[in-house]
């Protein structure tokens, strides 16, 4: 019998705070946006992806160029899943070439998946930079990877998941850190 | 490992079902045999009887059972099978004569050969009666010497394995053959129909993608066989029939006085080529595994008399030449061990045919075609008898085989109907 | 969905989910075909041996870049019909196989049912790359992704196969993919060439190409053999072009549009007119290209399970 308390440390207006601050910091530490890409890891990473550029466009006045990546394909573990994970499609329809691509997910972790993602990427082309946005820092990282702008962090224990919802996608914007208990 | 036969001139068979499958005449009794030769049937006392005593009870005492188309495969492959382990795995099956046909290597198309495998049962329980060739090596071109293979001991002729292809050298060899009295056993293909087909023409071999046996190749000969077999009066015996069509033809011919007899394979009344679908080459035999309709017909065939023997087609091939793709296998599977279970599970169980209707397909029905003096309980007659437990039930381990070869489509069944003891010629076996 | 087979012997029994589960896999895998680096470190690490008993260049070519792309190790094994004795090599290389650890078994041979064989003797994945008369389901596969790219969903669709159906395995692959995603199948070609009881598949069958041009909203044409020439099953190819042979004229007399496919390679003049297979009504060129990705969709979902959690019934 699996219980779960459900705790929720974002609500919408939160998470619409966090993510402009983010919008923000990207263009500030960039000191504008020229040669500035944003690239959302599937499949949350993305909807953030296009919500940081519509910020963006209304702090700057310009659309930044926005792709989709599928990491699934790059995974390093792949074959330890019972449960196949679904390949989906990447979408990128602009040169990478000598740009800053700011990499956008939902939740960083191990960093296996930004590592995948960095693979990916240079697959694709030799950006100038490589920068990582992500909206939750839950920590627990198992490669030295870092994120450069972090919506909030969160620290958790190996057994909580850190469940994130938006519109897009789920129909309602909120973070919750759910802990399971109980015998399965 | 099985129990040896040994000589036992006088036995008492005590408490007997007996069954004689001729008249279906069934009654409790004890069975005695002196001096080899069936004394009577009767109550007779235990005590001060000298010989064996056999307690029987529960079983069925019948005629020693007799399967008139197997392959000992001795000469020439003696790693498939041997006369010695053809018989005993005849014995594990209930059987004390059987008929080896002559596709061996060299083929028995000459006395010697005959003389040499009856000289390898000499010392058996079971009775060899060999099956010559018609044609000098079976290339259905110059006809055997009949005259002297009988005198050696054949009891019929047949090219198996191949077809006499030729209407001509058919119509020559049942005329030449009946000056002897034997019949011609043909194994009816087409060869130009079923060309390099593997398995039965229909649904499924469409499905499975495999070339197809048409049933004509079969319906084809045994037609012109029939027309043959009128036009010289001889003694046509149709091999393992398979076909509806070819029962109703048979069933014709016998009405207007054709003197043909046939005989089915318990695998043509009790699967069907859906079984193919595994692409399991213990399914792969020729003919092929036919219809549901074609089955239907082998039961109708059985029940109306049109159906005169239940044979094996006994077919011993090595476990390497089995064990590939369904191409490249050879035809054939063993039939020996599992047919009188196949029988009473499949045919006497489900009430197609009685019990002594069922024994005497394989008792007096072939010991008539083959002019051998067996298939009878006949007092004074040299004794054969078989005796089985007709309701143990058992399940088929192709491991336990006495044959050599394992090929078998039903491992893992469960039949009826287990051997308990058998006697021929002068032999007593308890298993 | 929870993709559970171990081995690809036959599209036959496929449900729509996964037959549609594939094909989305494989849209996935061809937008890698056309990046800068066309490679993916998927089957990094994994061995596949490309077993071809039959002579095969394309298809062979096809699985061999898809393993490269998707990173993995691939052998070629070629058998010269020469040596092989019957089944004895079949079974010896089964067993060679399974000492030398390989994963994956990619694998065409002449003798319908040899991968079903193959699957008994080795733990590897099979891949049925055509099996002698039997199926070719990546071939049948990457039919139903050209179609579904023109068609979107292919219910109700009118598809013809033509040709030399009883011996062809891209004919059954295609019968039971098209059937499984709702599309109604044709089969046309001479008497001689349908199968026996080919009624029990629930298609329709021409004897004439006017009429299933008619009927059809694409025509799959297949390559006549020649050698069935001497096996006394049709005339000659001049009077098999005239009666069945596809000509723009036919097509455009039926005044709609019609699909053509070809499994390739194309008999010119035989089958079809040079000229239209090279024309807009023939998708030829991306049934090729979408081969490859279905490949990979194929190599990457067949791989990724362990035969612990493998189902039971497989094809």
């Amino acid at each position: 019998m699996v219980a779960e308390r459900n705790n929720q440390v974002i609500d919408a207006a939160g998470l619409h705070r966090t993510l402009t601050r983010l919008a923000h910091e990207i263009v500030e530490q960039n000191r504008g946006v020229a040669n500035l890409v944003l690239l959302g890891v599937r499949t949350r990473g993305v909807p953030i992806a296009y919500r940081l550029q519509r910020m963006i466009n209304d702090i700057e006045g310009q659309d930044l160029p926005v792709g989709e990546l599928d990491v699934t394909m790059y995974r390093d573990d792949v074959f330890q899943k019972i449960k196949q994970p679904s390949v989906q499609t990447t979408n990128i329809k602009f040169n990478i070439d000598g740009k800053t691509v700011v990499v956008v997910d939902d939740v960083l972790y191990t960093g296996r998946t930004v590592r995948a993602a960095l693979d990916a990427i240079i697959d694709f082309g030799r950006p100038t930079a490589i920068q990582l946005a992500v909206l939750i820092d839950r920590g627990h990282r198992e490669l030295p990877i870092r994120a450069d702008y972090v919506g909030k962090s969160i620290p958790t224990s190996q057994g909580e998941e850190v469940r994130v919802k938006l519109k897009e996608t789920d129909q309602q914007d909120s973070v919750s850190v759910i802990r399971a208990f109980g015998e399965k | 490992m099985m129990n040896p036969a040994k000589k036992a001139a006088r036995v008492l068979f005590k408490n007997a079902t007996v069954v004689e499958p001729e008249s279906g005449k069934q009654r409790q009794s004890d069975v005695v045999v002196e001096e080899g030769r069936l004394k009577g049937i009767e109550q007779v006392a235990t005590d001060g009887f000298d010989g064996e005593v056999v307690d029987v009870a529960g079983m069925i005492l019948c005629p020693g059972l007799i399967d008139m188309h197997v392959h000992l495969r001795e000469p020439g492959r003696e790693d498939e099978e041997t006369v010695l382990t053809g018989c005993q795995a005849a014995m594990a099956g209930g059987f004390v004569s059987v008929c080896p046909m002559p596709n061996t290597d060299p083929a028995t198309d000459k006395a010697e050969i005959v003389t040499y495998l009856k000289k390898q049962a000499q010392d058996l329980l079971v009775d060899v009666f060999p099956i010559a060739a018609v044609t000098v090596g079976r290339s259905g071109e110059e006809l055997t010497e009949m005259g002297d293979l009988v005198k050696a001991g054949a009891v019929a002729f047949s090219d198996d394995g191949d077809p006499v292809a030729s209407a001509d050298r058919m119509r020559r060899a049942l005329e030449y053959a009946s000056m002897f009295d034997v019949a011609i056993i043909n194994h009816c293909e087409d060869k130009s129909l079923s060309k390099y087909g593997v398995m039965n023409e229909s649904a499924v071999s469409t499905r499975l993608g495999l070339p197809g046996i048409p049933g004509i190749s079969e319906d084809v000969m045994v037609a012109r066989d029939i027309q043959v077999a009128r036009f010289t009066g001889g003694r046509l015996h149709i091999a393992h029939i398979s076909t509806a069509n070819s029962v109703a033809l048979v069933r014709e011919a016998k009405q207007q006085g054709v003197r043909v007899t046939c005989e089915v394979m318990p695998h043509h009344f009790v699967l069907t080529d859906e079984s193919v679908k595994t692409y399991d080459s213990n399914f792969k035999m020729n003919p092929p595994l036919r219809t549901a309709t074609d089955v239907e017909a082998m039961l109708a065939g059985l029940q109306d008399g049109t159906i005169d023997v239940i044979a094996t087609d006994h077919a011993p091939h090595a476990i390497e030449e089995k064990q590939v793709e369904f191409n490249a296998a050879p035809f054939g599977i063993v039939g020996l061990e599992t047919a009188l279970g196949l029988v009473l599970k499949h045919l006497i169980e489900p009430g197609v045919l009685s019990l002594p209707q069922a024994l005497a397909k394989m008792s007096n029905a072939p010991a008539d075609i083959l002019n051998v003096q067996r298939g009878r309980l006949k007092i004074g007659s040299e004794a054969s008898i078989t005796i089985f437990d007709p309701e143990a039930e058992w399940r088929v381990d192709k491991k336990k085989f006495m044959s050599k070869s394992k090929n078998t489509p039903f491992d893992g069944w469960q039949l009826r109907g287990r051997v308990k003891a058998l006697y021929n010629k002068g032999r007593l076996w308890i298993a | 969905m929870q993709f559970s087979r171990k081995h690809l012997l036959g599209l036959e029994g496929f449900s729509k989910e996964e037959i549609l589960y594939i094909l989305d896999t494989a849209k996935s895998f061809r937008e890698v075909l056309s990046r800068p680096i066309p490679k993916v470190p998927t089957l990094r690490g994994k061995t596949i041996v490309n077993l071809f008993f039959e002579a095969s260049t394309r298809t062979r070519i096809s699985f061999e870049l898809a393993e490269k792309r998707l990173s993995a190790d691939s052998v070629n094994f070629a058998v010269s019909t020469s040596s092989v004795k019957k089944g004895e090599t079949l079974r010896d290389t089964a067993r060679n196989i399974e000492a030398m650890k390989i994963d994956m078994v990619v694998m065409r041979h002449s003798a319908a049912g040899a991968p079903h064989f193959l699957s008994q003797c080795v733990d590897a994945h099979i891949i049925n790359a055509g099996d002698g008369q039997h199926e070719h389901p990546t071939q049948g596969l990457l039919d139903l992704m050209t179609l579904q790219e023109k068609f979107g969903d292919l219910s109700g669709l009118n598809v013809v196969v033509v040709g030399d159906i009883a011996h062809s395995r891209v004919a059954r692959s295609n019968i039971y993919g098209l059937q499984a995603l709702g599309a109604k199948v044709g089969l046309c070609g001479p008497a001689t060439f349908i199968p026996y009881q080919a009624e029990h598949w629930g298609v329709e069958i021409f004897n004439k190409i006017d009429e299933a041009i008619e009927w059809a909203n694409v025509l799959n044409v297949l390559r006549i053999q020649l050698e069935r020439q001497q096996g006394g099953m049709f005339s000659t190819t001049r009077e098999y072009f005239n009666l069945f042979g596809i000509t723009r004229q036919r097509i455009e007399s039926a005044g709609k549009d019609i699909t053509i496919l070809h499994p390739g390679p194309i008999n010119r003049g035989v089958e079809i007119e040079s000229e239209l297979a090279d024309s807009d009504y023939a998708l030829i060129l991306q049934q090729v290209t979408n081969g490859v990705a279905i490949r990979m969709a194929v190599l990457y979902l067949f791989s990724g399970l362990s035969s612990d959690n493998s189902s039971e019934s497989d094809a």
